[in-house]
């Protein structure tokens, strides 16, 4: 039965250099990112080359998914919010292409690991925290003071409220990173019953079918769930975003 | 020319009608649609696909709070020399995060916001 974790392994196509004797070499992973930015920008560049009243299928696709994220991006933020509109858009595409690469068999998913996840989400956190401080400056701090808390219990209060804001890019990244590991371990389990059971021979290939079906179903779902992780994603940068944007008025 | 369809004017009068229709449901429909999604979480499909996202969510909330206190507890033992007890009361407070962050992500805690206390 084939190593269900093995799709996941890191392999290196080229060594670009060392800096302080590590290695920093172009891997599987960094190529695939960087496909997924051609095909993000490059799909954009030709469905916006027309530019037609009437918009043509890949033009509308381009406009949908405009318009998906900044209605998402305006309602959760409102219209000042919309200045952080390149980020989440970057964000909300780049996870969608990634996500849908993995779904094409045999192509790599750089999501299902977490250091790219991580970074993804301390860009946020830290765009969060930059902006909080810049526009609000100290009173940013008054997030993690609740109001109507007697002052006895208000350090512990504040402490867990510190706790739960530094909590954030860990269940920000592990909900993304997790599900497309998940998900992609799962397919994969299933999938190796099939041969397994067929090796069996003639009475395994029959039972076979069950798996089979099994793993047309979870493909459905994976599909799903590949989509709804990056507007999750999408949605809790929205979120936060509100944290650093509404001002105490 | 045989004219079976009906004259100009009553099909435009029967589009307008169904037009109107048509804006007088979504006009219904749409605050249905807006309401749902204040979470901003996963939308509600139906199915178990939904119930598998929710404990994951809840999970990964609860399990950052406790990661994050028990970091930052043994941070601060690693440089105040203060072990174990920065750890101990950390991975506490991290615990009730960790809570505060499940129970807020299924929506029965307000958020953490510092809007309307200020008015």
């Amino acid at each position: 039965m084939a190593d269900p974790i093995a799709q996941f392994q890191i392999k290196k196509i080229a060594t670009l250099g060392h800096i302080g004797g590590v290695e920093i070499a172009f891997t599987n992973s960094a190529a695939f990112m960087l496909a997924a930015v051609a095909v993000t920008v490059g799909g954009l560049v030709l469905a916006t080359a027309g530019r037609s009243m009437v918009p043509g299928r890949v033009q509308s696709v381009a406009e949908v998914t405009y318009e998906f994220v900044a209605d998402m991006l305006r309602q959760a933020t409102g219209e000042e919010g919309m200045k952080f509109f390149p980020l989440v858009f970057s964000l909300f595409s780049f996870i969608l292409v990634l996500n849908m690469f993995g779904m094409i068999p045999g192509l790599f998913t750089v999501t299902s690991h977490m250091i790219i996840t991580a970074v993804l989400a301390l860009l946020v956190f830290f765009t969060v925290l930059g902006y909080g401080l810049y526009k609000h400056g100290f009173h940013f701090f008054g997030l993690f003071v609740p109001s109507g808390i007697p002052i006895v219990i208000m350090p512990l209060i504040v402490l867990i409220e510190v706790m739960s804001f530094l909590s954030r890019p860990i269940s920000h990244s592990v909900r993304l990173f997790a599900n497309m590991l998940a998900g992609h371990i799962t397919l994969k389990v299933f999938a190796g019953f099939v041969g397994l059971l067929g090796s069996f021979g003639a009475l395994g290939w029959i039972a076979a079918v069950l798996p089979l079906g099994l793993t047309v179903a979870l493909t459905a779902l994976e599909l799903l769930v590949a989509f709804l992780q990056a507007y999750v994603f999408a949605i809790l940068t929205c979120i936060y975003l509100k944290d650093a944007l509404h001002p105490g008025h | 020319m045989a004219d079976s369809r009906p004259p100009k004017d009553t099909e435009d009068a029967a589009l307008s009608e169904r037009l109107k229709n048509l804006g007088d449901r979504l006009g219904t429909l749409a605050p249905k649609i807006a309401s749902r999604d204040e979470d901003g979480d996963t939308v509600q499909a139906p199915g178990g696909s939904s119930n598998l996202g929710r404990a994951m969510r809840l999970s990964s909330e609860f399990v950052a709070g406790i990661l994050v206190g028990s970091f930052v507890g043994w941070l601060i033992d690693y440089f105040a020399g203060t072990s174990p007890w920065g750890l101990i009361v950390f991975l506490l407070l991290g615990f009730a995060a960790g809570t505060l962050n499940a129970v807020r992500s299924a929506g029965l805690v307000a958020p953490q916001s510092w809007d309307r206390k200020q008015d």
